[in-house]
């Protein structure tokens, strides 16, 4: 799909005048189906999208309805990547509406459940679909062969993050056990020590990720843009919290339609979101734009080994942002287990009775923050559900950098096919959930 | 290529995903630790998740995902040609799965609601079987990496392709479980396939039949446990219809 107008070698110094007609359909290596058009006339961008062609399916619908206890198990199957985050999402939102409360160490077990499913994304994101742009292959598996010890260590990350879910949720998707009123099945002290010690082991693995990821070319590319995180001023940010952005906003966790103000544009099955610019981003760059001090030192560490410090707007440093949020995770998830085996897990569930109410639950999926909101009757059954999804948020903001990356690429005199895979690459850095997004 | 005494080529392999969470494909991807002695097997051919290389050569397609709009159609008609054993993979691809939770509501109703007066192209769900022949069925949300990774091995050395034929309260009795009806809760487990090692009732949450129904199941017995324990026939019924599995038992009942 690519034509060619070659001009003079003459004309050449003046401007690469190129005709051309970017059309990736399908996308590979993102979690859904998504098509990028770029029209290109006498060196000029006439027009970028990103399209979402993802069937829609429907939950808001299907949960109509549906008894609240059945409902996280329904909605984790929005995404087969961040169930737990989808289930916690409806969890909190309907323990909210209906004033549940679970205890306390069943807040720490769900917390570490979204510890291993942020660790397992991330890994299979950045070893699985992102690195291979950067060393030039269309996939890992030539890195098999040519990197193996950075393989094995992205392998070592993504096991470990589904060894944390399994162990705290009964399974490493779909979670089993993550309930309303708290957890049905305490992990052993046993199980919980033998995964502390592959936490340990796992260490070494995040500076090995490090300095091979120390060498590649990151692209210099800045958008300044809106970052909209979930925000508690104690903790670095994974369940609930305050909704804020790098350009000041800041509200409460029910007024999340006024944080995301969706709209719909013709060419896309997935909706927009914007708040105070035309679009802003949510994820890993996101979260820590908005509450950097409170990483772990040593992720802290990692940020400072690549310059990145807040607000970073060059979308290709998600990337980065989600290798500094593994160390985060890695070691706030063994002192979380350090405090788990100091406490009784004997009592992790609340018994509760249904009563009518509405509520939104926010979470920091990997992806970004994501809302659920469910009202529910005086029996406990759903009568509306909300869910918007981080990819949806980024959407239109992935969308716009497409035009100003073209732009500069085409500036800096760069060939079709360098743009186009610099275009694959700026959406990817994004770690697109698009099943998600098309809910 | 040597596996398990027998040799044969590596196996031509596609995975496609239509209307579905692609949790089912991910799983592909866990197991780390044996995850390149079973890539070693494999001659991935077109697999969009991982993958920016794509070919038609393939001799098994995975197929992940329930149908829920027409050109998911004429491209599943494709990889039917194009693949010598098609192996609908997952409960939305073997049953419809939650997907077709989506059937009862009017469709025209159900586009409002989420998208107003924005047209979007949609139909009712349906499993795969209903537009092409299916040769394996692997069912379960998600599917089990270790099924699909012995089903893989058995279609390529040619050996027999078995699913369990009886219900997840076998292996929920030996993994010890309490049984979660002594604790007041309907659970599907005594009516469903086993192979999933029990994995939710030994979380302490109830089976909602994600790998459909067991062979020669009682149902009518099921129903007079349901009864004699005093639950509620509206809480089975919605569990009954979670994953689509149970539509002709649910239909003889009424």
């Amino acid at each position: 799909m690519k034509n060619f107008d070659f001009i003079t070698a003459s004309k050449l110094s003046e401007m690469t005048k190129i005709n051309c007609d970017i059309d990736v359909h399908h996308l590979t290596r993102v979690e859904g189906h998504g098509n990028i058009h770029i029209t290109i006339r006498q060196g000029k961008l006439i027009n970028a999208t990103w399209a979402v062609v993802e069937t829609p399916r429907f939950f808001e619908v299907m949960v109509k309805g549906m008894s609240a206890e059945r409902v996280p198990f329904l909605t984790s199957r929005i995404c087969g990547i961040c169930s737990i985050s989808h289930a916690l999402a409806s969890i909190r939102a309907l323990e909210r509406a209906m004033d549940i409360v679970p205890p306390p160490p069943a807040e720490k077990l769900r917390l570490l459940a979204m510890h291993g499913e942020t660790l397992q994304s991330h890994a299979l994101h950045l070893f699985f679909l992102a690195i291979p742009d950067f060393v030039n292959s269309p996939n890992v598996l030539p890195l098999i062969k040519s990197n193996p010890d950075i393989v094995q260590s992205g392998l070592r990350l993504k096991e470990t993050g589904n060894a944390i879910s399994a162990l705290a949720t009964g399974r490493f998707t779909h979670p089993v056990s993550l309930v309303l009123g708290g957890v049905s099945k305490s992990p052993g002290k046993k199980e919980l020590v033998t995964l502390r010690k592959q936490l340990e082991s796992v260490l070494p693995d995040l500076d090995t990720t490090l300095d091979f990821c120390k060498t590649l070319s990151i692209p210099n590319f800045i958008r300044e843009t809106e970052f909209v995180s979930l925000c508690n001023g104690s903790t670095y940010p994974f369940i609930g919290g305050d909704l804020v952005s790098t350009d000041g906003v800041r509200k409460q966790e029910n007024d999340y339609l006024a944080m995301t103000n969706e709209y719909q544009e013709d060419f896309t099955t997935s909706k927009f979101a914007k708040l105070s610019r035309d679009s802003f981003a949510a994820g890993a760059l996101a979260r820590l734009n908005n509450n950097y001090k409170l990483l772990h030192p040593k992720a802290k560490e990692a940020a400072e080994a690549f310059g990145l410090e807040p607000v970073n707007h060059n979308p290709f440093m998600n990337n980065v942002a989600q290798l500094v949020e593994c160390y985060h995770l890695v070691h706030d998830a063994i002192s979380m287990i350090d405090a788990l085996l100091d406490t009784s897990l004997e009592q992790l569930s609340t018994a509760w009775a249904p009563k009518s109410g509405a509520a939104t639950g926010a979470v920091e999926a990997p992806r970004g923050v994501l809302y659920h909101h469910m009202e529910v009757d005086e029996k406990g059954k759903v009568i509306r559900g909300d869910c918007i999804i981080p990819t949806t948020q980024n959407n239109a903001n992935i969308h716009l950098d497409l035009s100003a990356l073209v732009r500069q690429a085409l500036e800096e005199g760069k060939t079709d096919k360098e743009i186009q895979l610099l275009c694959e690459m700026v959406v990817r850095s994004y770690d697109p959930c698009i099943s998600c997004s098309v809910h | 290529m040597q596996h398990l005494g027998f040799s044969h080529k590596k196996i031509k392999i596609g995975s496609f995903d239509f209307t579905c969470c692609e949790g089912c494909q991910l799983q592909l991807a866990n197991h780390e630790s044996t995850l390149p002695a079973f890539l070693e097997l494999l001659d991935i051919r077109n697999f969009r998740e991982i993958s920016s290389d794509r070919y038609d050569d393939y001799d098994i397609a995975l197929v992940e995902g329930s149908i829920s709009r027409e050109d998911e159609i004429e491209r599943l008609k494709t990889i039917r040609k194009n693949a010598k054993v098609l192996v609908a993979y997952g409960s939305c691809a073997c049953f419809g799965g939650v997907n077709s939770l989506k059937n009862n509501f009017p469709l025209d109703e159900t586009v409002r609601e989420v998208y107003g007066d924005h047209s979007v192209d949609t139909m009712p769900v349906q499993r795969i079987s209903n537009i092409v022949k299916v040769d394996v069925s692997i069912p379960g949300c998600p599917v089990s990496k270790e099924e699909v990774e012995r089903i893989i091995v058995s279609i390529a050395t040619g050996s027999m392709i078995n699913l369990p034929k009886y219900p997840v309260c076998v292996e929920c009795k030996q993994r010890l479980n309490t049984c979660l009806f002594d604790l007041g809760e309907i659970c599907l487990g005594p009516i469903t396939r086993a192979g999933c090692d029990a994995v939710c009732t030994t979380g302490k949450t109830v089976c909602l039949g994600c790998r459909g129904p067991a062979e020669d199941i009682n149902f009518q017995s099921f129903m007079q446990l349901v009864a004699d324990k005093k639950l509620s026939l509206g809480d089975l019924d919605e569990k009954l219809r979670f994953y689509n599995c149970f539509e002709a038992f649910r239909n003889d009942k009424n």
